[in-house]
């Protein structure tokens, strides 16, 4: 209930920042909406803790800003690799391990590895807990096996569940 | 005074983000194979259009535009690397073979020369 709430309220706020409109007409229809939307979507199974993990709001703020460094730092060495004139690649496909448990969790680190520049989720295999990664250089490829993502995306995880 | 020192931060983020589109476009064009193209992409579509948008920021100052900016800076990196893992899969499952280095590269090519299902008891076999 506190979730489905959770969800009125963000689709509400998502709808008066999009509007910019604020009549009395345009706010009651956006907050009755946003209700029925909330409502709909749990019967329909989208307002659980996979459609709308609020709760991992926090741990979220502590991993973005680490996240958005990795992708920084990975995107200028792969842009100093495209611009060498010797095209220094080493080209890596391999298997690593995945920590996470929650659908939220793997679908983090597999879009987190993505997002890094030089390194692409390829396959996702559950039964296994491992992920597939092609990286574009045998260093990106360590740095993924290393395992620090890893353990900053089981952190903003949470328990396992 | 502050206009023009906003002006001249925006200005940055946004040369900053044209120098890494710019970088993504030119890597595209350099790379041996459809996966290393695909890395020199994202260079583009996360650093390169986020630093864009960080201008445009700058630019639409404290309005409902700035907000707009920023939702569709989260959407674009919520949404570019399901695109991306889409692409490379499929290209995979298709049978497009990736150029590869050294010893680890050739195991993985036997990994991927095999269909899908069988490729994890293969592997598991041998380590």
């Amino acid at each position: 209930m506190l979730r489905t709430a959770s969800l009125a309220l963000a689709l509400f706020v998502f709808w008066l920042l999009l509007s910019g409109h604020y009549t009395v007409w345009l706010v009651v229809s956006g907050l009755v909406v946003s209700i029925l939307l909330a409502l709909a979507g749990r019967r329909l199974g989208f307002a659980d803790d996979e459609g709308h993990p609020i709760e991992r709001i926090v741990d979220g703020w502590l991993y973005w800003p680490w996240l958005a460094r990795e992708i920084v730092k990975s995107s200028i060495s792969v842009t100093k690799i495209i611009l060498d004139p010797k095209l220094p690649i080493s080209p890596q496909l391999f298997h690593t391990k995945v920590s996470a448990r929650t659908p939220v969790g793997v679908a983090t680190y597999a879009n987190s590895i993505t997002l890094t520049p030089g390194t692409i989720t390829v396959g996702v295999d559950r039964e296994h807990d491992r992920f597939l990664v092609h990286a574009l250089t045998k260093a990106g490829a360590d740095d993924v096996e290393a395992g620090e993502m890893d353990r900053r995306v089981k952190q903003f995880e949470g328990r396992a569940e | 005074m502050i206009d023009l020192l906003r002006d001249i931060v925006a200005g940055l983020f946004l040369f900053a983000g044209a120098f890494f589109l710019l970088a993504g476009a030119i890597g595209m064009n350099r790379m041996p194979d459809l996966f290393t193209r695909m890395h020199a992409a994202s260079v583009a579509d996360t650093l390169g259009v986020s630093l864009m948008l960080v201008g445009m920021v700058f630019l639409a100052g404290f309005t409902l535009v700035t907000v707009k900016l920023v939702f569709l800076m989260a959407f674009l990196l919520f949404m570019g690397p399901v695109a991306s893992h889409a692409l490379a899969a499929a290209a995979l499952q298709a049978g497009v073979k990736p150029v590869l280095a050294d010893d680890r590269g050739a195991k993985a090519k036997l990994a991927a020369k095999a269909p899908a299902r069988k490729k994890s008891t293969r592997k598991r076999g041998k380590a």
